[in-house]
């Protein structure tokens, strides 16, 4: 492994923001891991979505999470956003440049990107 | 799938749902091999359900319908000349002593064999969506090897800073990719 001299850096840098991360699940974006998400690209698209979070500056705000099978394997990679007070919304047939838009415009910018979804498609 | 890593992340998802405390992903290469194992601690599974998750056309009428994950990585295996076992203990069986593990060998020249890919995703997706379990991932190759064990970084961070948070798995992404290169892939 990496020298764990860096990791303990890195431990005493964050133990003072540990407090603000507690509650950082006001907005949940779940990816659906199962065999047919993962078959059809899912471990990309959820990258993009930690890495878009992380870049934004949004993980106070959104947390992304893995879960089994949605059951619309047809429409693969799956993402749902939870959000407290507001109807779920279902992403379909995602890619990495798919899911920072997302970030970008829905969790960020708080616009649903309707052409997305699975209504739209 | 389109590259093995894929398939581990998928098997040893099956670790976590089973409730694992230790998930090892061990790969071990040759100049013609490639042998992965996985192996967990959950709560394992009896015999009737390891017949009818390496095949699953074996049924019984108190067998219910499972996933594609484990015969399609057994199948990638055989295409290559290679195989896939399961040996499990149930925790029914044995309260103590309970688990699972998956072996596969692949032949590295057969036609039909599929890159290990980017295993380095499948280690740290695996981590981030699973803080609470430890892993140990080690890749020898004739060149040396690759490892790394969650429960050193976890000794390291102490309680305050989870194992999930972006700057750690960062970290763990990092190391691995400089282990990579230092043993020159
Ligand atoms: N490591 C394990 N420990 C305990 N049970 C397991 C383990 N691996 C597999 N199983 C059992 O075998 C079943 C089938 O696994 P398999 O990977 O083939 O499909 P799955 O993950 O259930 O479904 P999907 O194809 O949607 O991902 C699981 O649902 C589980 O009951």
């Amino acid at each position: 492994m990496k020298s764990l001299a860096e990791l303990e850096e890195i431990r005493n840098r964050m133990k003072s923001q540990v407090v603000l991360r507690e509650d950082s699940d006001a907005i949940r974006i779940v990816v659906g891991m199962a065999t047919c998400g993962i078959a059809a690209g899912a471990r990309p698209v959820l990258q993009s979505f930690v890495e878009a979070v992380n870049e934004e500056g949004l993980t106070e705000k959104a947390r992304v999470s893995q879960t089994g099978c949605i059951g619309i394997c047809q429409y693969e990679p799956v993402a749902e956003v939870y959000e407290a007070g507001k109807e779920k919304v279902t992403y379909v047939k995602l890619t990495p440049e798919k899911a920072k838009r997302i970030v970008e415009e829905h969790i960020k910018g708080g616009k649903v990107v309707a052409e997305y979804t699975i209504a739209n498609s | 799938m389109k590259e093995l890593s894929l398939n581990i992340l998928d098997v040893a998802k099956n670790s976590v749902t089973a409730n694992a405390s230790l998930i090892k992903i061990l790969i071990n290469e040759t100049e013609e091999t490639l042998e992965i194992k996985i192996i967990d601690d959950g709560c394992g599974m009896d015999e009737e359900t390891v017949m009818h998750v390496v095949d699953p056309f074996y049924t019984t009428r108190t067998t219910r319908s499972v996933g594609l994950g484990i015969p399609l990585f057994k199948l990638e295996a055989e295409q290559t000349g290679g195989s896939l076992t399961v040996e499990s203990r149930s925790i029914k069986e044995d309260l103590e002593n309970h688990g699972t593990e998956i072996t596969a060998l692949f032949y590295k020249n057969h036609i039909d064999f599929i890159e290990l890919g980017d295993i380095v995703s499948t280690v740290t997706t695996l981590i981030s969506g699973s803080p609470e379990i430890d892993f140990l991932f080690e890749h020898k190759t004739v060149n040396g090897l690759v490892s790394l064990d969650t429960s050193q970084i976890r000794e390291v961070l102490g309680a305050d800073v989870p194992l999930d948070s972006p700057e750690i798995i960062l970290w763990m992404t990092d190391s691995l990719k400089e282990e990579y290169e230092r043993i020159d892939f």
